[in-house]
């Protein structure tokens, strides 16, 4: 299993961020160059220019509401984000980023104690998140074997080609 | 001890005697609905890893919905390579552009059934909950391995269940009690759990209306929005499909995450403001903002029932100058049902649009998109940022009858104050 535990630099976001935020619907059908340059940028017009690879996405409650077009985490994938660290986080846009292999994490807590440009260590099995700035700890909820499995072969697309294409 | 609803279609479609909240189960799909927005993307994709075939032609359903008519050249690519795949893979339930969206058109052709497990590539998908069937939505890679292998993972959900009790008032609907629940417990109060809707109240709602409630239960974060499967589902299914069903719902003594007992009488019209379906009030606390469009139509509100309330608001009168009213009837046969009962010309003679059925609007695809500083009403389910084109335009939300009155005035209206006038 390749190293769960990542350090990255934080960008902030607040409540009930949408898929409509993270993949606007002109762009639905757009290829991936195309579309990831609006990512977010409704509430940020310079992020995905200014995203690097290795960089962590904090957000408040309801991450990644809305429709259930896995091209919102796919987005923020291509941008260079390395995980999503949010207040809550929506059902599907959780099922989809585990299926495209981007790690998401649930801490309570996690807006208040970061500021953008802050750096985030944290721990996928643990949960634990530190903010490496200010030294502040935190306890997320650890993602469950079945999700970290899958982020572990690097989506589900792989585990079925691990699997031949078929079922176990 | 006793299973929701939720977890008797998951211990079901799992093979299991019991499932609890929590658990992680692989569930046999019943169903799986693509449109076109994602089915080509997904059959690429299927290609791509070696499967040449579905799991089951049969339980596979694709409809395009999105973008019709073809607003594009690439979007007509699209919905070539989605014809090409269809054929290829020998699916039979392929709705093909301009019968209507996927969420009207699979209980009016009778393929949801109670207890069954049905995933779709839209999060609207929870809207076969109100026949008793665990409908979610999926994204495309976990459509492919659904598709290649007839399972997928679930996480056992815990339930929150909503007891009806009492009758609406005159001019307020099942779409007010839902954007009231969204208001009250928020956006996320769901978030990976399952909702039931339960008690007198809800056994006397009617189908149009229970699609209504459980296509908005995922705005609230829900993973199924579930009503028991009781006489009306019967009725509805004998009507659609010929084939009717059992009842079929939760266990007396199940365990329930909570409980809310919600008094219908007591409700008023409601609003969704922008920019969060949860940004909940009366609709008075709106009334009077001048509005530039009023949208009727997509899968929360485009049936006959939605149609025929706002042609009762304006039968005889027209909308205000400098609003714009469109029309968009859920399927083909909604459309052909509100033509011969004069329904649609009764809108059209009041000034309304008339759009072919499918999504273009409600998904800020085409089709009726507003510019900066536009505001518009509609009766559809999401009014995020960016939703319909512009990201400096206001959506609001309400119920057919809400936006018919609103449509009428020029401006956001309570549908009781436009009857009161009337009297």
């Amino acid at each position: 299993m390749p190293d769960e535990t990542m350090v990255g630099r934080v960008w902030k976001f607040d409540n009930d961020i949408s898929t409509d935020v993270l993949s606007p619907g002109q762009y639905a059908v757009a290829p991936l160059e195309v579309r990831k340059l609006h990512v977010l940028e409704s509430v940020n017009p310079s992020f995905a220019q200014e995203c690097q690879p290795g960089d962590i996405v904090i957000s408040g409650t309801n991450f990644g509401c809305g429709s259930s077009r896995e091209t919102a985490p796919e987005n923020l994938k291509a941008v260079g984000v390395a995980c999503v660290v949010a207040e809550s986080l929506a059902r599907i846009f959780m099922r989809n980023a585990v299926a495209v292999g981007l790690p998401v994490i649930v801490c309570v807590g996690v807006h208040d104690a970061f500021e953008d440009g802050h750096e985030i260590e944290v721990d996928l099995a643990t949960g634990r998140v530190r903010n490496v700035t200010t030294g502040v700890e935190l306890q997320g909820d650890s993602l469950p074997e079945e999700m970290r499995g899958i982020l572990a072969a690097g989506g589900i697309l792989e585990v079925l080609r691990a699997q031949g294409g078929r079922g176990t | 001890m006793g299973m929701t609803q939720a977890e008797k279609i998951l211990a079901r479609a799992s093979g299991r005697e019991t499932v609890t909240a929590g658990e992680f189960v692989v569930g046999e799909i019943d169903l799986a609905l693509l449109h076109d927005i994602f089915a080509a993307g997904v059959f690429d994709m299927l290609v791509d890893v070696g499967v040449d075939d579905v799991f089951d032609p049969g339980k596979t359903v694709v409809v395009v919905d999105h973008l019709v008519p073809a607003p594009s050249a690439e979007a007509a690519a699209i919905h070539q390579r989605i014809r090409d795949h269809v054929a290829r893979l020998g699916i039979e339930s392929f709705y093909d552009s301009g019968q209507g969206i996927c969420h009207q058109l699979l209980p009016e052709n009778g393929h949801i059934r109670p207890g069954a497990l049905v995933v779709g590539t839209d999060s609207h998908t929870t809207t076969y909950g109100a026949l008793g069937a665990g409908g979610t939505g999926i994204g495309t890679s976990d459509m492919v391995y659904a598709l290649a292998t007839g399972r997928l993972w679930f996480r056992v959900p815990e339930t929150i269940r909503f007891v009806f009790s009492g009758e609406l008032q005159p001019s307020v609907t099942w779409k007010d009690v839902i954007l009231y629940l969204a208001g009250r417990f928020g956006a996320d109060a769901a978030q990976y759990k399952a909702m039931e809707f339960g008690g007198d109240g809800a056994s006397r709602a009617d189908m149009s209306s229970r699609l209504t409630v459980s296509n908005m239960a995922v705005e609230m974060g829900a993973k199924f929005g579930l009503f028991a499967a009781d006489e009306v589902t019967d009725a509805y299914l004998l009507d659609h499909g010929g084939v009717g069903c059992d009842p079929f719902g939760p266990d007396d003594d199940a365990v329930y995450e909570a409980v809310h007992e919600i008094s219908l009488a007591d409700l008023a019209p409601q609003i969704a403001m922008p920019s969060e379906v949860d940004n909940v009030s009366p609709v008075g606390d709106a009334a009077g903002l001048a509005i530039n469009q009023a949208f009727l139509g997509s899968c929360t509100n485009g049936r006959i029932e939605d149609l025929r309330a706002a042609a009762e608001v304006l039968e005889g009168r027209h909308i205000a100058p400098g609003v714009r009213l469109l029309v968009v009837p859920a399927s083909r046969s909604v459309m052909k049902e509100a033509m011969d009962t004069g329904v649609l010309a009764t809108l059209v003679d009041a000034g309304a649009s008339v759009l072919a059925p499918g999504c273009g609007p409600c998904f800020g695809g085409h089709g009726g998109l507003m510019g900066p500083g536009e505001r518009c009403i509609g009766t559809h389910n999401r009014n995020f940022i960016g939703r319909m084109g512009s990201a400096e335009a206001e959506i609001f939300l309400a119920s057919p009858a809400t936006v018919a009155a609103s449509a009428l005035m020029g401006v956001i209206a309570d549908p009781r104050e436009v009857e009161v006038k009337d009297a």
